[in-house]
């Protein structure tokens, strides 16, 4: 009887594990099919996945706490990324250059996502259960205040130095701000290159920190705090856990990680598109979390790295692939962004209905349960 | 045993009411270190509410707060929160578990008690930033498991766990407080298996020789007898008696429970009818319940045709589960008859259209559309289900809802039921409690119903309006001949107004009596196969 | 005294049940309408504009209403109807109708479309209860992206649609010159000098308003609004609750591919590819702005609610541009419309979520 069911949980795992991973499967399937349709070379995308690695690792493990706390996908990690451009663009107009200046952006942007997290946490609070819907909606109206700042009070209020980022007109900041005084500067610190692929080594410790900062934060009572609130908000308050603040603080660390990872990003990239950079990049880092095989409430540090590697992966060689299939580069484009867009609806289609599974469970036991007693 | 110390917890003329309805009467009670005293009473009776005061629950002091004194180690205490009363030693595992699923047991017990060392980061950002000491942490919940006697897996996740350890990691949690001295079990045994309650109960006996006291409340009178040194009965808010656990037995224990003072002799069940010989309309036959904490196992239940037939029974026996199944709003399974044809499950339409109808015990939450009108409330089921108060064009193609005639029928219930309202077109929410329970009646009676539900229908009204309530039920009886099938937790209600009491224990049928029947035959039956 | 008391005591609660937000922009827009004529702008053009606005998109907004009832939520999944509406207009045009009847043919090719993908979508929301709003989110952009490789693939063949140097694929805008543009405003337009009124577009709106009042009148119509209040209480009262709700979806689905069409006619452009995105988000704000909340709304709610909403969409650009030579509209409309739905979502709602 005992190894029976044991023997029935090993399947259960098994096939949990299954649909579990079923979503970084099918990516695997996708690239696999797409990698020789593309025509590009080995060498060409090892070298395109670790300069993304380097890109969006960070943004993505900014995410991660938040789904600790129960909160689910943190689309209002787009609140960070605005103040790691405010932070950015201020650094450049002040004309302080390479990782001071990379720096200074991260002190500007820390207690601008500081007051945003801050708002953000407590709106959340107010609407409990639609965490997901209001965080997005959230990342839009915060758009507009950015927009307001950035196109009318820099240049007006905020004092703006240089023609060269300020619009013609005389204030509000152009469409590109150049960032050529930072561009690589952080991956290109310590040069490595292994076979013709460029290591961004720098890059690569300062995620590594950021993990083991995040592996640490688990150990701590704030982590232990955080994974009982995200699992049952009620239990936590009656042993006296604080259940509003900690939810707060887990958003505003994730957006104080969000800032950051956007000056890494953006460091890269070598250019901030001022009024579009953010706009698309929570949408780009919770679908590559979820190809990475995390679900809405639960996420991992080897989540992130699989993530971005399947995810980018598709991203490179989908256009390519698209082109060699159809004749047309565009499909390839719009194939890659329906594939997100789709990744994140299904994820989140398999979180809700799972919640709902648990329930069912139970009468079937009863009915069970009565069969056998009237067998005996 | 400890007779010559003095008390650990002394309760001095504890007097609680809820707006004017007196729930406790001068409650007096000792306890002394490491005594158990079982503590029994139907559901009402007090119990939950004396617990709650020792402990210091929010809802005490919200209600305004209560009277006497609560003396703990010879001083008079005052918790302003649970976390006061645990400060104080005084720890309480609920009916409900309070565990994080995700968690192990390690975790569970020692949530939010967590030892954590202090590092760089956390002297700067605060304690919270401590790390935690999982060796530690171990330590302690294997301790607090081993003075339970109890062996049980602390690296297990909550959630994979047999419902008995589950409610074992609960008491440990409350043994690994080091300044824990009183512990109150509330119906620890009724969600475990018989030989869990045992290995429960040894671990009482247990924590009771390492000094700790022990308040264990529980219908399961067996187990009072056999692990405690005291047992204290309660009745209405009183405690009716106290007397050692050596010196008495079941049968005594349940007279007290239920006993009523006769008052007046004929004033009960003067309405009782013979119904034996009617026939049989509604057949139950081997229906379970899957509804959370009302439970049905196998009941097999005849009604027979223009009785009242009563349901009763301790809470979370699976009385509420029996017409909540039959109507479809709870998985279940099992065979129904009506009239000798069968009536599907798992389908409210179907049972509607057999003439059904329920008045559910959940009335801001199944009962009532509380954002709409009365005139919406009471001719909804009627309109949907028996296409009345339509206008019919086009061939009956578009049915139009008929304002007038809903306007009139709810004027009608609105003058028979006496519901106090400023116009048929207030909205259900601002009514108060008893009006809202008339609202619902109306709703079922404009249904024309041959077999009426009734789940608790007094449940939280005044007594005014519960007069009227059951008096409105009778009547519908008489002078319609409808069938009625009334669930309830008061035994003298259900007295008063059935003709027969089924009395449901263990999710289970444990036997029909007729109304007339003495409190005692009843409470004994609702005690027989507790769970 | 007591009756001053209690007056107060309305006016209170009158804010309480209006909302400060909505004040707000009630009040923001009554004080551009007041400073347009200071401030040089037209004012007949001015109200010309806010008319036509709102009969382009009064069906838009008009496509919440089912969903809100049923408690299905705000639906944010409105993409998946307009592209329905989108497959009407392009293949009413690929197939060769021309001017009014064109119009009519897309509503007609538009229709089974929007039946089938709004009873898939209806299906799929009975399945994850309690999180509508966010998987209807995604269920639109998905759609939209994926409609985005279908008008690359599919086989049109009009050379008005067209790409005219490869000859496949759809155009990002279509003009519908010579097709249905203005179609129904031309009907019984009335001209007064600088004002001018599309009298068929408002008539049309008119209709399915009307349509939808009466059928919230109906039995079935009772029972959506039931159902949306409490789902337990309409469950206990026989309604098959997962019926009703996709009921509501079809209807909202529906709604949108008409209310897409109309847009057009107005606009006077099909638009495709990445257009539909974003289109839930102004017909959300704007019943949120007429006063609906997240599970009940009114035909009320929808007129009031596109005409303030497009009403700050018009008059912002044109007063603020006089008055302080910047244009802060589109971003004042951002704030303004987000917050609102923001502030929606906060408010506590019994029932459904």
């Amino acid at each position: 009887m005992n190894k029976n069911t044991s023997a029935n949980k090993s399947k259960g795992n098994l096939g949990s594990f299954l649909r579990r991973s079923s979503v970084p499967i099918m990516f695997i399937i996708i690239c696999a099919f797409c990698i020789p349709l593309s025509g590009l070379s080995p060498s060409y995308l090892v070298n395109e996945i670790v300069t993304r690695m380097g890109r969006n690792a960070f943004l993505i493990l900014s995410l991660l706490i938040p789904i600790m706390a129960g909160m689910g996908l943190n689309f209002g990690m787009t609140l960070g990324a605005m103040a790691g451009q405010i932070g950015l663009i201020l650094a450049s107009d002040w004309q302080i250059v390479g990782i001071p200046g990379m720096v200074l952006a991260a002190i500007i942007s820390v207690p601008i996502s500081i007051l945003l997290g801050l708002f953000c946490g407590k709106i959340l609070n107010m609407a409990k259960g639609r965490e997901m819907i209001t965080s997005y909606i959230m990342s839009f109206f915060i758009n507009g205040v950015y927009q307001l700042v950035v196109l009318y009070l820099m240049g007006s209020v905020i004092p703006i130095a240089h023609s060269t980022i300020k619009l013609p007109r005389g204030y509000g900041i152009r469409n590109t701000v150049s960032l050529l005084a930072m561009r690589q500067h952080l991956d290109n610190l310590i040069p490595l290159t292994i076979k013709g692929v460029k290591i961004p080594v720098a890059t690569f410790l300062v995620i590594a920190l950021l993990c083991v900062f995040i592996i640490w934060f688990r150990r701590t009572k704030l982590g232990q705090d955080m994974r009982a609130v995200g699992q049952d908000m009620e239990v936590a308050r009656d042993a006296g856990i604080k259940v509003e603040r900690t939810r707060i603080i887990a958003i505003v660390i994730s957006t104080i990680l969000a800032g950051i990872g956007m000056i890494i990003y953006l460091q890269n990239m070598g250019n901030i598109a001022t009024y579009s950079s953010h706009s698309q990049i929570g949408m780009f880092c919770i679908a590559a979390l979820l190809v990475g095989g995390a679900s809405v409430d639960k996420a991992s540090i080897g989540n992130v790295f699989l993530g971005v590697i399947l995810f980018h992966l598709m991203f490179i060689v989908a256009p390519r692939a698209g082109a060699a299939i159809t004749g047309d580069s565009m499909i390839g484009e719009y194939f890659r962004v329906f594939v997100s867009y789709a990744v994140i609806t299904i994820a989140l289609i398999m979180y809700e209905t799972n919640k709902r599974r648990e329930k069912s469970r139970n009468s079937e036991q009863l009915q069970q349960a009565q069969q056998e007693e009237e067998n005996r | 045993m400890n007779e010559q110390n003095k008390p650990l917890l002394e309760l001095r003329n504890i007097q609680k009411d809820f707006f004017g309805n007196q729930v406790l009467t001068d409650i007096n009670l000792t306890l002394h270190e490491g005594e158990v005293i079982g503590l029994v009473g139907e559901n009402g009776a007090g119990k939950s509410t004396l617990m709650r005061i020792l402990f210091g629950a929010d809802m005490i002091r919200e209600t305004g707060g209560y009277g006497g004194d609560v003396i703990l180690n010879g001083e008079t205490v005052h918790f302003s929160s649970p976390f006061d009363a645990i400060a104080a030693g005084i720890g309480m595992v609920h009916q409900e578990f309070s565990l994080i699923p995700g968690f192990t047991t390690t975790e569970n017990i020692l949530l939010n008690r967590e030892p954590t060392r202090s590092n760089v980061i956390s002297q700067i950002f605060g304690d919270r930033m401590n790390t935690l000491k999982r060796t530690e942490m171990d330590e302690r919940a294997a301790n607090a498991i081993e003075i339970m006697g109890v062996d049980i897996d602390r690296s297990m996740v909550i959630s994979d766990m047999p419902v008995g350890h589950k409610q074992f990691t609960e008491i440990a949690r409350e043994l690994s407080k080091e300044q824990l001295k009183l512990l109150i079990l509330d119906e620890p045994t009724a969600v475990l298996t018989e030989r869990e309650a045992e290995a429960l109960l040894e671990s009482i006996r247990g924590m009771a020789a390492r000094g700790i006291a022990i308040i264990f409340i529980t219908h399961r009178l067996q187990e009072i007898l056999s692990v405690c040194n005291r047992v204290v009965v309660m009745r209405d808010g009183y405690v009716v008696n106290e007397s050692p656990a050596s010196e008495t037995n079941v049968q005594e224990i349940t007279r007290w429970m239920v006993g009523r003072e006769v008052k007046g002799g004929e004033e009960t069940s003067v309405s009782s009818r013979n119904t034996e010989t009617s026939k049989t309309i509604l057949s139950i036959r081997k229906l379970w319940v899957d509804m959370p904490g009302e439970t049905v196992r196998n009941v097999s239940l005849d009604v027979k045709e223009g009785e009242i037939l009563g349901i009763g029974g301790l809470a979370g026996q699976g009385k509420l589960g029996i017409p909540n199944g039959i109507m479809g709003l709870y998985p279940a399974g099992g065979t129904v008859l009506f009239d000798g044809s069968e009536i599907p499950l798992n389908n409210p339409r179907r049972c509607l259209d057999s003439s059904f109808a329920f008045v559910s015990e959940d009335r801001r939450g199944v009962g009532l559309l509380l954002d709409e009108s009365l005139e919406w409330n009471i001719a909804f089921p009627a309109m949907q289900i028996q296409n009345r108060f339509l206008k019919k064009y086009l061939g009956g193609l578009i049915k139009w809802r008929d304002e007038n005639a809903i306007r009139e029928i709810t004027e009608k219930y609105i003058d028979e039921l006496a519901i106090k309202c400023t116009s048929s077109r207030q909205k259900a929410k601002e009514l108060s409690g008893g009006n809202q329970q008339k609202v619902c009646l109306a709703k079922a009676f404009a249904l024309n119903p041959r077999v009426l539900f009734v789940s608790e229908p007094t449940r939280g009204i005044d007594v005014g309006a519960k007069a009227l309530v059951l008096q409105a039920l009778k009547n519908f009886n008489r002078e319609s001949g409808v069938t009625i099938v009334m669930v309830s937790s008061e035994l003298e209600e259900l007295r008063q107004s059935c003709d027969r009491i089924a009395i449901v224990s263990g999710g289970k049928i444990a036997g029909i009596l007729p109304a007339a029947s003495s409190v005692e035959e009843l409470g004994a039956l609702m005690l027989s196969q507790v769970i | 005294m007591n009756t001053d008391k209690k007056e107060k005591g309305r006016i209170g609660q009158f804010i309480e049940s209006f909302g400060l937000p909505r004040l707000i922009i009630t009040a923001f827009l009554l004080l551009l309408l007041i400073l347009a004529p200071f401030v040089g702008a037209d004012l007949p053009t001015q109200i010309t504009n806010i008319i036509a606005r709102f009969s382009w998109n009064g069906i838009l907004v008009l496509a919440m209403v089912p969903m809100v009832h049923s408690g299905c939520g705000l639906n944010f999944g409105l993409p998946l109807g307009i592209i329905s509406g989108l497959l009407g207009a392009t293949l009413s045009i690929e197939f060769g109708f021309t001017g009014g009847l064109s119009f009519v043919m897309a509503i007609l090719i538009a229709t089974p479309f929007a039946l089938v993908l709004g009873s898939g979508y209806g299906w799929l929301l009975n399945k994850i209860k309690g999180g509508e709003m966010m998987i209807a989110t995604y269920v639109g952009f998905s759609s939209v992206s994926f409609m985005c490789m279908m008008w690359l693939v599919l086989p049109y063949k009009s050379p008005n649609m067209v790409w005219g140097l490869s000859g496949k694929g759809l155009r990002t805008t279509i003009s519908l010159e010579g097709y249905y543009i203005d179609t129904l405003a031309r009907f019984l337009r009335i001209r007064i000098g600088n004002l001018e009124i599309p009298t068929g577009t408002i008539l049309f709106f008119a209709l399915l308003a009307f349509l939808m009042w009466a059928f919230l009148h109906t039995k079935t119509g009772t029972a959506m609004t039931a159902v949306g209040s409490n789902p337990t209480f309409a469950k206990a009262a026989g309604i098959n609750v997962d019926k009703i709700r996709l009921l509501s979806v079809v209807m909202s689905t529906w709604l949108a591919a008409v209310g897409i069409l109309v847009y057009e006619q107005g606009f006077g452009f099909v638009q495709l590819y990445m257009a539909p995105f974003y289109m839930a988000l102004p017909a959300v704000s704007a019943i949120l702005i007429g006063g609906a909340t997240v599970n009940k709304a009114t035909i009320m709610n929808v007129i009031i609610g596109t005409i303030l909403y497009q009403g700050i969409v018009t008059m912002t650009p044109t007063v603020m541009n006089n008055m302080v030579h910047m244009d802060m509209s589109e971003v004042i409309r951002i704030i303004a419309s987000q917050g609102m739905i923001l502030y929606a979502l906060t408010r506590k709602t019994e029932g459904a979520k």
